[in-house]
C-alpha cells in the first residue's frame, strides 16, 4: 500500500515535449511510471518517446482513462494547464511549475473547490511511491520503497529526508511535495490523513517552513487524529520578517507565520520537532523503535 | 516588487481613489515650487523610501511655509534614512513628496491582501487607523475587522456597508467608501498587487475620505505581465547584491552575519542558515543556485558571496537531486581560478554524482577548500573558522 499513486496509477503529461517534460518523462519510463501518453498543443497525432501526443488533455483522456497527470509547463501557461486537467476529470493533478502569478492561483483554486481533482503544487518536486510510481523531478535513485511517509513544502529538504530514511533502512512509502507557493493545492492535513490511514505507513515526516498557518494547523490536526508517530522539521527560525526567502510562500508578515510558532504548536501537539535537517531520519528511527 | 507613496498615489488617482494634491521634488528648490504650485495652507514633506516608520525617525515634516518646505527637502534629500523597516543602513531619499495637509477628523486603517488561509483576496479594516496595526492586531483584535471577497461574486454593497460599521461612517459616506474599496479590487486585480495598504484613510473636514498614505506591493511572479508596473522599479532603494544577483537569476538576500552559504533549494538554503544559527554562528546572506546550475552561474554566485566585506568563511551545502555535485564542484573550482580568495570553504555534497564531485576537489588540492560529508559537522567546523578569523 502507499497514498495516491502506485504501480496501476496511469499518467499523461502536459508539456510533455518541451525540454523539462521530455527529460523527466524519460526518467519517469526508465523508473516503471506508466506514463501512457502527452498532451502539448498543436502536436496532437505525433509521437513522442515512443508515446502519442495529444492536442488537449481530453483526448489523451478519452483515451487513456488516466488517473494522474503531471504539468511541465511554463508559468504563465501553468494555470490553464491545471484548469484543463480538472475539466477533462482528471482525479490527480500534479503541477511542478514554479513562477505562477498568486491571482491565476486563486482562480484556479475556486474552480477545484467544486471538482473531484486533487492538486500537487505548484512550485514543488511531485509524488513518489518508492519502486512503483514517479511523478515528478526527484532523483529515483536516493529511495527505498519502505514504511515513512514523506510531506514536505521544500523539494531539497524533502531529497534530505528521504535519504536519511533510506541510510537508517527504514525507506519510503510515499513522498509527497506540497509545495512552496502561497496558494497551493493538497495541504499538510490533506496528506497526513492520508498517512494516517494507510496501513504500510508507519511513521511519518514533515517539513514546513516559514509563512502561512498550515504547520499550525496541521498540529492542531495531528493532536487529535494522527496516531503513528510524527517527526518534523521546521525552516526559517533565521529569515528575517517581510523578506521572501525564495519560495513565494515563505515569508513572515506581521509577525504572523514565523518558524517558532510552528515549532510551539507542533511540539504541544507531540511532534518530535528536530533541530537540525540532518537528525530527521536518525529522530524517526529512534520513534519507531521505542514503539 | 515594493514600489513609492508618490507612484502608489497615481495609480490610486487612475482608479478614482482620492488622494490629497501632491507634486513629486527632487531637490529642495523644486519643493519650494511645489509648494508654491499647491495652494495650501501647510505642507508635509515626505521622504520617498520603500520601507513604513518614517514619521518616527523624521521622515514626514509638516512645513508652514514655502521656504521651510525648501529647508525640510534640503535635509531629507540625497540622505539615508533608516525607520525600524530599513536595517542598520537605512535607504537613500531620492525624492520627497510635497503634499497639502488636510484637517482630519478621523483616522482608519483600510487594506486589501491575498488571505492564505481562505484562499481568497481579504479586505482588512480598523477604526485604528493611523497606527501600528499589526500591535492593534495583537492587542486588541476584536477592533480589525477582515472581510473575504469571493472570487466569483467580487465586492457586494454588503462587503462595504460590514467596513462601514466597524469604522462608524454612515450615509452618503458609504459611498464613499465604497468607490475607494472598488478602486482598491480593481486596481489589485489589474495590475497583480499582493497588498494594498491605506493607513491612514482620513475624514477630512467636509465628511469626504481620502488615502493619506498608500502603500502597494505586487506579486514577483506576474511582473512580466506588467510591464507598466516593471518600469515603476527602483534599483537605488534596493541591496545591490540583491540586484546583482537577480540578473543571473539567482535567488539571493543580504544578511547581517559573517558566514556566506551557498545552496541549491531555497529549503535547504533557509536550513542551512538555521544550522550555522545553532551552531552559534551567523548567516551572511540566503543563496539558493536554483536547479538548472551551471559552471557559470556557480562562479557568478562566487562572485558575489565574496564581494560582502563581512565574509569571513563560506559553505557550500548542496544536495544534488537534479544538480550534479560534479558539476557544482567544477564551478566552484572554476570560480577561485578567476576570483582571488583566501576564504576559507567548506563545501558539503550529498546526493546525485557526490562521489565524482568530492573526488574533484581532492584532486585539485586547493588550500582553502575543506570537502565535510557530514552537514552537522560541516557547520560547526565553518562557525568555527569564521570565529577563528575574526
Amino acid at each position: 500500500m502507499s497514498i495516491l499513486i502506485d504501480k496501476q496509477t496511469k499518467v499523461i503529461c502536459q508539456g510533455f515535449t518541451g525540454k523539462q517534460g521530455t527529460f523527466h518523462a524519460k526518467h519517469a519510463l526508465d523508473y516503471g511510471t506508466k506514463l501512457l501518453a502527452g498532451v502539448t498543443p498543436n502536436r496532437g497525432g505525433s509521437e513522442h518517446l515512443g508515446l502519442p501526443v495529444f492536442d488537449t488533455v481530453k483526448q489523451a483522456y478519452e483515451v487513456t482513462q488516466a488517473d494522474a497527470s503531471v504539468i511541465y509547463v511554463p508559468p504563465f501557461y501553468a494555470a490553464d494547464a491545471i484548469l484543463e486537467a480538472v475539466d477533462a476529470g482528471i482525479k490527480l493533478i500534479v503541477c511542478i511549475t514554479e513562477g505562477i502569478p498568486v491571482l491565476q492561483m486563486l482562480s484556479v483554486k475556486a474552480v477545484l473547490k467544486n471538482s473531484e481533482s486533487l492538486l500537487i503544487g505548484p512550485n514543488c518536486p511531485g509524488i513518489i511511491t518508492p519502486d512503483e510510481c514517479k511523478i515528478g523531478i526527484m532523483p529515483a535513485n536516493i529511495h527505498q520503497a519502505g514504511e515513512i511517509g514523506i510531506v514536505s513544502r521544500s523539494g531539497t529538504l524533502t531529497y534530505e529526508a528521504v535519504h536519511q530514511t533510506t541510510q537508517q533502512g527504514l525507506g519510503q512509502s510515499t513522498c509527497v511535495g506540497i509545495g512552496g507557493d502561497p496558494i497551493h493545492g493538497m495541504t499538510f492535513i490533506d496528506v497526513l490523513k492520508r498517512f494516517q490511514a494507510d496501513p504500510k505507513t508507519k511513521g511519518i515526516i514533515m517539513v514546513g517552513e516559514i509563512g502561512g498557518s498550515e504547520e499550525e494547523e496541521a498540529a492542531d490536526y495531528i493532536k487529535q487524529s494522527v496516531t503513528k508517530p510524527v517527526v518534523a522539521y521546521i525552516t526559517g527560525l533565521t529569515a528575517p520578517a517581510g523578506k521572501r526567502m525564495g519560495h513565494a510562500g515563505a515569508i513572515v508578515t506581521g509577525g504572523k507565520g514565523t518558524a517558532s510558532s510552528k515549532v510551539d504548536s507542533l511540539k504541544a501537539a507531540g511532534v518530535e520537532v528536530v533541530s537540525s535537517p540532518s537528525m530527521m531520519g536518525a529522530a524517526m528511527k529512534q520513534q519507531l523503535s521505542v514503539k | 516588487m515594493n514600489i513609492h507613496e508618490f507612484q502608489a498615489k497615481q495609480l490610486f488617482k487612475e482608479y478614482q481613489i482620492p488622494v490629497p494634491v501632491s507634486l513629486v521634488a527632487k531637490t529642495a528648490d523644486e519643493a519650494f515650487a511645489a509648494a508654491h504650485a499647491l495652494n495650501a495652507n501647510s505642507w508635509a514633506v515626505k521622504a520617498q523610501v520603500h520601507a513604513g516608520g518614517r514619521g518616527k525617525v523624521g521622515g514626514v515634516k509638516i512645513a508652514k511655509t514655502a521656504d521651510e518646505c525648501r529647508l525640510y527637502a534640503a535635509e531629507m534629500l540625497q540622505t539615508q534614512l533608516i525607520t525600524k523597516q530599513t536595517g542598520n543602513e537605512g535607504l537613500p531619499i531620492n525624492e520627497v513628496l510635497i503634499e497639502a495637509t488636510s484637517v482630519i477628523k478621523r483616522e482608519f486603517y483600510l487594506s486589501l491582501l491575498i488571505d492564505r488561509h481562505q484562499e481568497c483576496l481579504c479586505f482588512i479594516a480598523s477604526a485604528m487607523g493611523g497606527t501600528d496595526i499589526e500591535a492593534v492586531a495583537e492587542q486588541s483584535p476584536e477592533k480589525i475587522i477582515s472581510i473575504p471577497i469571493h472570487s466569483a461574486a467580487g465586492l457586494q454593497p454588503f462587503h462595504c456597508r460590514q467596513v462601514a460599521s466597524i469604522l462608524g461612517i454612515k450615509g452618503k459616506q458609504i459611498d464613499g467608501l465604497y468607490a475607494v474599496m472598488m478602486g482598491m479590487l480593481q486596481l489589485f486585480l489589474s495590475h497583480d498587487a499582493s497588498q494594498i495598504e491605506i493607513n491612514p484613510l482620513v475624514e477630512i473636514e467636509d465628511g469626504s475620505l481620502l488615502a493619506l498614505d498608500a502603500k502597494i506591493n505586487f506579486d514577483d511572479n506576474a511582473l512580466a505581465l506588467q510591464p507598466d508596473i516593471t518600469a515603476l522599479q527602483d534599483p537605488r532603494q534596493e541591496d545591490a547584491n540583491e540586484n546583482t544577483a537577480k540578473q543571473f537569476d539567482l535567488n539571493y538576500i543580504t544578511l547581517e552575519g559573517n558566514i556566506a552559504c551557498m545552496v541549491n533549494g531555497a529549503g535547504l538554503a533557509m536550513a542551512t542558515m538555521d544550522l550555522i544559527k545553532l551552531k552559534g554562528g551567523s548567516p551572511a546572506n540566503f543563496l539558493d543556485v536554483g536547479g538548472g546550475t551551471s559552471v557559470e552561474k556557480v562562479k557568478e554566485a562566487f562572485k558575489i558571496i565574496s564581494a560582502d566585506k563581512h565574509v569571513k568563511a563560506v559553505l557550500v551545502n548542496i544536495f544534488g537531486g537534479i544538480v550534479q555535485c560534479d558539476i557544482i564542484a567544477e564551478g566552484i573550482l572554476t570560480a577561485l581560478k578567476q576570483i582571488e580568495t583566501n576564504l576559507p570553504i567548506i563545501v558539503r555534497l550529498e546526493g546525485t554524482h557526490a562521489t565524482e564531485g568530492r573526488q574533484l576537489l581532492e584532486d585539485a588540492k586547493v588550500d582553502n577548500i575543506i570537502s565535510v560529508n557530514d552537514l552537522d559537522k560541516a557547520a560547526e567546523q565553518i562557525v568555527r573558522l569564521a570565529g577563528a578569523s575574526t
